[in-house]
């Protein structure tokens, strides 16, 4: 069921969409089944003979799996490309990189826009609710229909480090090691509002016509945009937008009415339309719950650290950003306050940076330094050096 | 291997192999590194500086990044067999709280301390009326970390306040072997430039009492006033 594609530079790609047939359905958290479950994903590098250097990389809410090949829709480069390759902290010379669209997303895996079978119609609203749990398991699903019996590492950022969390929680006999990058144990208050002004930007776009878009041949773009201006903020520190933009104009003198007279305008404006043309807004809607509904430790009686007991053996690394207002880095000493509390052994650095939360996708040195030295120990110890 | 620090190869031969150790204010992790590597041990860092926890994590070491000030609270109970507080703990807001914390965590603590009664520093101050420079403490007043200076006395009481048992003491000496003593002995408190003790809780509790120390910690010295020796052979 896979595509190999060869691509240059020698390294082995791998991936397209794997599909698991109506037998074997996606139970959910909320007691609903997905079925059949179409996962869309993609591989670099190889797996050895002893499949144990395998690494799963967790994409953010609007990421995807093209993690270090060039985007099928935007053409752009891999979200995370500067971390994967010959030399780099993911060597697909020594790593076989998985990462896989998550489900309820819009790159290949079952989602809201997929076919419901039982109506030969697109799901839209009729699509579960789903959970960050229920994306971990469907990747353990593809995992294990890879033959591979335990992940070398799972790596994530903001939502991806959440799945990364739940891996440990879920599945702590399968992972070696586990990298979190500037995520959360569960969304706050001021996340879930975030997320709500997105949903409601959506749902008041009549182009989303009660989630039926697909149907009806539209699609809810403005709304969409809108959300994605208003996360996008969330993503920046103030720091980084006054540096980068300041009160700059687009053009000179102002307009005196309401076009983009900013350059921080023009630029949200920017963010907002090239989002639409990749993401599906029921997607949005349902990724962005899955985020809300995000409470590792409640399942726990309140106490993260029981997340944790069972996962003494995995080596862990949660990083932050100290600009990070998304999910800043008291939340991350939370975690590894609980991992601690676990008797689990964890590494944690605040990286110091004013990029804010999106400093996940920059360039920053310290990421670098910090990922390579923590795989670099992990890989001695698990004999793939 | 080149040359260890003193305090290091103290703390080397008195750590018990494969034990679970927290090494506070742990730099770059080259005491942890040497734990190991010489003893297997189970190591866990805290260290406030992004440089240094950089350094650890390059080294494959688990180090969190924050304040020993602070952030002990984030470890549980009997985490750990050791905490180690090395020549930080007069640099300390609360030491005598850090202190308490450190045989919280762990069921033994391994803390060095600049004495303020070495003679150098009674001198310096008697002679000159000055604040001591010395090789234990270098800086001048103005720019010195150190806030909370205390003498082998003071420590020995503050030991004594917290209940807590002296199982052994060196004195180190840069470039000197360490030299087992006894730091209630009042010779000591102008002798000792600085002293690195093996605490324990007075009171044991019963549940995976700690391992006793070996007899021959810092070499054969009646420690006065100190518990009885604990049984020997009893071991994990």
């Amino acid at each position: 069921m896979t595509a190999q594609v060869p691509i240059t530079a020698g390294i082995e790609t791998g991936g397209g969409t794997w599909r698991f047939p109506a037998t074997q359905p996606l139970r959910l958290d909320s007691g609903a089944k997905l079925a059949p479950l179409e996962i869309g994903y993609k591989t670099y590098g190889r797996l050895n003979a002893a499949k144990s250097n395998a690494v799963l990389v967790c994409h953010a809410l609007t990421g995807d799996q093209h993690l270090a090949s060039t985007h099928p829709v935007t053409g752009k480069p891999g979200w995370w490309d500067r971390f994967v390759g010959p030399g780099l902290v993911l060597d697909p010379e020594r790593h076989f990189i998985i990462c896989t669209n998550v489900i309820g997303g819009c790159m290949g895996s079952t989602g809201p826009a997929s076919m419901d079978p039982a109506t030969n119609a697109p799901y839209g609203l009729k699509f579960p609710v789903i959970t960050i749990g229920d994306m971990v398991r469907a990747q353990a699903m593809l995992i294990e229909a890879l033959g591979i019996d335990t992940l070398f590492a799972a790596i994530g950022g903001s939502m991806g480090g959440m799945q990364v969390l739940q891996w440990a929680a879920d599945y702590p006999e399968k992972l070696f090691s586990a990298v979190v990058i500037a995520a959360a144990a569960r969304h706050s208050a001021q996340n879930i509002a975030f997320h709500e002004v997105g949903r409601q930007a959506i749902m008041a776009d009549p182009n989303w016509v009660g989630g039926a878009y697909l149907e009806a041949g539209v699609r809810p773009e403005k709304g969409l945009a809108v959300a994605r201006m208003a996360a996008h903020i969330t993503y920046l520190s103030e720091q980084a937008l006054q540096r980068k933009f300041g009160r700059e104009l687009q053009r000179d003198g102002l307009s005196w009415g309401f076009d983009a007279d900013f350059q921080v305008e023009s630029y949200l404006r920017h963010q907002g339309t090239s989002f639409v043309d990749r993401f599906d807004a029921n997607s949005y809607l349902y990724i962005t719950r899955a985020l809300d509904y995000f409470d590792l430790g409640a399942k726990h009686g309140g106490v993260l650290a029981e997340a944790f007991v069972k996962a003494r053996a995995v080596k862990f690394c949660v990083l932050s950003f100290s600009s990070d207002w998304l999910y800043p880095t008291p939340e991350s000493r939370d975690i590894v306050r609980a991992l601690n509390g676990a008797g689990c052994r964890a590494s944690f650095a605040e990286i110091q940076t004013d990029k804010g939360h999106d400093a996940i996708f920059l360039d920053d040195p310290l990421l670098d330094q910090t990922l390579r030295g923590f795989l670099a120990a992990q890989a001695t110890a698990r004999g793939l050096a | 291997m080149s040359a260890i620090r003193e305090d290091f190869a103290e703390i080397l031969k008195l750590v018990r192999p494969n034990a679970r150790v927290l090494d506070i204010g742990c730099g770059e992790g080259e005491l942890l590194e040497l734990l190991t590597r010489e003893k297997g041990v189970d190591g866990q860092g805290l260290e406030i500086s992004p440089e240094g926890v950089a350094a650890c994590l390059a080294r494959g070491l688990a180090v969190v990044q924050g304040d020993g000030d602070r952030d002990l609270d984030h470890f549980p109970t009997r985490a750990f067999d050791y905490a180690i507080l090395s020549k930080t703990l007069q640099q300390m807001r609360e030491p005598k709280h850090v202190l308490s914390e450190l045989l919280r965590i762990a069921d033994q603590a391994v803390v060095s301390v600049p004495n303020f009664g070495h003679w150098k520093v009674r001198w310096a101050l008697l002679s000159r009326g000055r604040m001591p420079e010395t090789g234990a403490l270098p800086e001048p007043w103005w720019s010195t970390p150190n806030i909370h200076l205390c003498t082998l006395r003071d420590f020995t009481s503050l030991c004594d306040a917290l209940e807590l048992r002296i199982d052994g003491c060196a004195a180190l000496a840069d470039g000197k072997p360490a030299r087992a003593i006894d730091p209630r002995q009042p010779i000591e408190n102008w002798r000792a430039e600085t002293a690195l003790f093996l605490l324990s809780r007075k009171a044991e509790p019963q549940i995976a009492a700690a391992a006793p120390p070996p007899q021959n910690l810092f070499g054969e010295v009646e420690l006065a006033g100190a518990e009885p020796p604990a049984k020997k052979g009893r071991k994990r």
